[in-house]
């Protein structure tokens, strides 16, 4: 099933352990993305997610198990076969990463440029097609640092979707946006997503995302501990799910880092 | 009997410790200039891309070359005059300041300058690029940053050092021009005609551009290593940036010693 390329899930992965050196990040992920759906990763700060997209990403390998990505094994693949996949692939950073020595216009034609003999009348074309689509193309021109952090976030995009990828990924599209531009990001990931025709991965901790996601991972402390749709994530009794869509400061993840007693480090 | 043992290990294991750091990272160095090596066919299709570095390296390194020589140049003009004139041998200070210059100053104060100038800047990019995700962002775009941002760099970086140390060179000279002749009063004649007979175009020019090309691919390997392994922080992108420049300082002194030794020693004999 995973042999032939058209298995439904375009991205599997199978008990997959991750450390970076000693460090345990990731134990025993399993995760289906179905092509063509919104899937979100949702968890706290620093329990592994965008390493995930790393994994998925093949810039990082995993320690055990295994990534199928459109139905290869990303283990056997050498880095010249790992590059054409990458082609297929776009991705948003967490903070645009946006080149910061060209303007938006260049960003946006980088891929296309390096990787494609497109003609340049073409390429203009094509850039400003996917700016418009991200409501941008009054700011061809403009550099970097001109931007606000929500117009980066959307260059950022445009970058990404420049090849018409078939897989998105997105690592905190939200973090630090107005609710303005929170809800134009959000927007346009699901309309971008189903216009491709793409599958899309969001790693996320703005539940915000539950409104245009089809499925929901949640992660803690390196594990999947919870799946399902909007609909269940937010209807479930999970204690742990309870906590994060409530934002409850204190429960099963503790809001203290594990102490000595409190009153013997104060010497009482 | 056991704590002798244990205190023999301890400080076996301190004298090792930065022994086999230097070696790891001697070995580090290496493996990432092979690699670098193996991503730099992009330069020889694209050398727009290395024409475009060679800008912001070489280019923009031309004003503070260009005062810093002039300076030397009459510097040197001023004390070799003074101390050449007490044996009554004024006349010979055009030879003397122009083979200073081309032996030794030239290469060495201006790979010292470029290290500082632009091996400095060149670290923090790459380091910055990294923080930001933007190497990462590349390399998810299929495109690797090792042909792409650092190779191009290199080969600007080390091209630009020995027409940069020319341009020292000829810039140091005309500054000794200027305080003898033109201010000291030595005759123009002379101070030419003595540079002439002394100063060997294949032993004193080439072997100084020889050194400029060892202390080019030094300071630049130095400068994108130490970018390109920077900690993806304020600090990581501040320390490789002081690495920078002292580690090249201080190999092109070394290395200017042991090239010296090689080229220079017997000339006499």
């Amino acid at each position: 099933m995973t042999t032939n390329g058209h298995s439904d899930n375009l991205v599997d992965m199978r008990k997959v352990d991750f450390a970076y050196g000693e460090r345990a990040v990731l134990q025993d992920i399993n995760m289906q993305v179905p092509r063509g759906r919104i899937v979100a990763i949702m968890g706290g700060s620093g329990s592994g997610k965008t390493t995930l997209l790393r994994l998925i990403g093949g810039q990082v390998k995993p320690s055990r198990g295994e990534v199928i990505v459109d139905g290869r094994s990303l283990a056997g693949l050498r880095n010249k076969e790992m590059f054409e996949l990458r082609r297929t692939m776009g991705m948003l950073f967490q903070m645009g990463a946006l080149f910061t020595d060209m303007n938006v216009f260049d960003n946006v034609a980088f891929q296309m440029r390096e990787n494609t003999d497109l003609p340049e009348p073409l390429i203009r074309d094509l850039v400003l097609m996917k700016l418009h689509a991200v409501g941008l193309r009054g700011a061809w021109n403009l550099m970097p640092s001109q931007l606000s952090g929500g117009m980066a976030r959307r260059v950022a995009l445009a970058r990404a979707i420049a090849l018409d990828p078939t897989l998105i990924m997105y690592d905190e599209p939200f973090a630090g946006l107005d609710p303005i531009s929170l809800a134009v990001v959000s927007r346009l990931i699901r309309t971008l997503n189903d216009a491709l025709g793409a599958t899309s991965i969001i790693v996320t901790h703005e539940k915000e995302s539950l409104n245009i996601v089809d499925y929901v991972y949640l992660v803690s402390g390196g594990t999947i501990i919870a799946g399902g749709t909007p609909e269940e994530i937010q209807q479930t009794s999970d204690p742990y799910v309870r906590q994060f869509v409530d934002a409850q400061p204190d429960g099963p993840v503790a809001f203290h880092y594990p102490a000595p007693d409190y009153r013997e480090m104060l010497g009482l | 009997m056991k704590s002798l043992f244990s205190a023999l290990a301890g400080f076996l294991r301190r004298l090792g410790a930065p022994v086999s750091g230097a070696l790891i990272g001697l070995g580090q160095g290496t493996r990432f200039l092979f690699a670098m090596l193996a991503a730099s066919g992009t330069c020889l299709r694209r050398p727009g891309l290395v024409v475009r570095e060679m800008y912001f390296v070489g280019v923009l390194s031309l004003i503070i070359i260009v005062v810093s020589a002039l300076f030397v140049g009459m510097v040197l003009g001023l004390q070799m005059y003074e101390t050449l004139q007490r044996f009554g041998s004024g006349d010979v200070v055009g030879m003397v300041v122009a083979l200073a210059l081309v032996r030794e100053l030239g290469p060495v104060l201006a790979a010292l300058l470029i290290a500082s100038r632009a091996g400095s800047a060149l670290t923090a990019e790459i380091g910055l690029m990294k923080t930001t995700e933007q190497l990462s962002a590349m390399e998810m775009m299929a495109i690797q940053p090792l042909s792409r941002v650092v190779a191009p760099r290199f080969w600007a970086g080390f091209l630009s050092v020995p027409l940069l140390t020319s341009v020292f060179n000829v810039v140091g000279i005309y500054g000794g021009y200027l305080v003898a002749v033109e201010g000291l009063g030595v005759d123009a004649g002379t101070f030419w005609s003595q540079m002439q007979n002394a100063v060997d175009f294949r032993l004193d020019v080439v072997n100084g551009i020889i050194k400029s090309l060892f202390f080019g691919a030094a300071i630049m390997l130095i400068a994108v290593y130490q970018g390109y392994q920077a900690a993806p922080t304020a600090a990581g992108v501040a320390m490789a940036t002081t690495q920078t420049v002292v580690r090249s300082a201080l190999i092109i002194l070394g290395m200017d010693f042991v090239l010296t030794a090689f080229m220079f020693t017997g000339m006499g004999s």
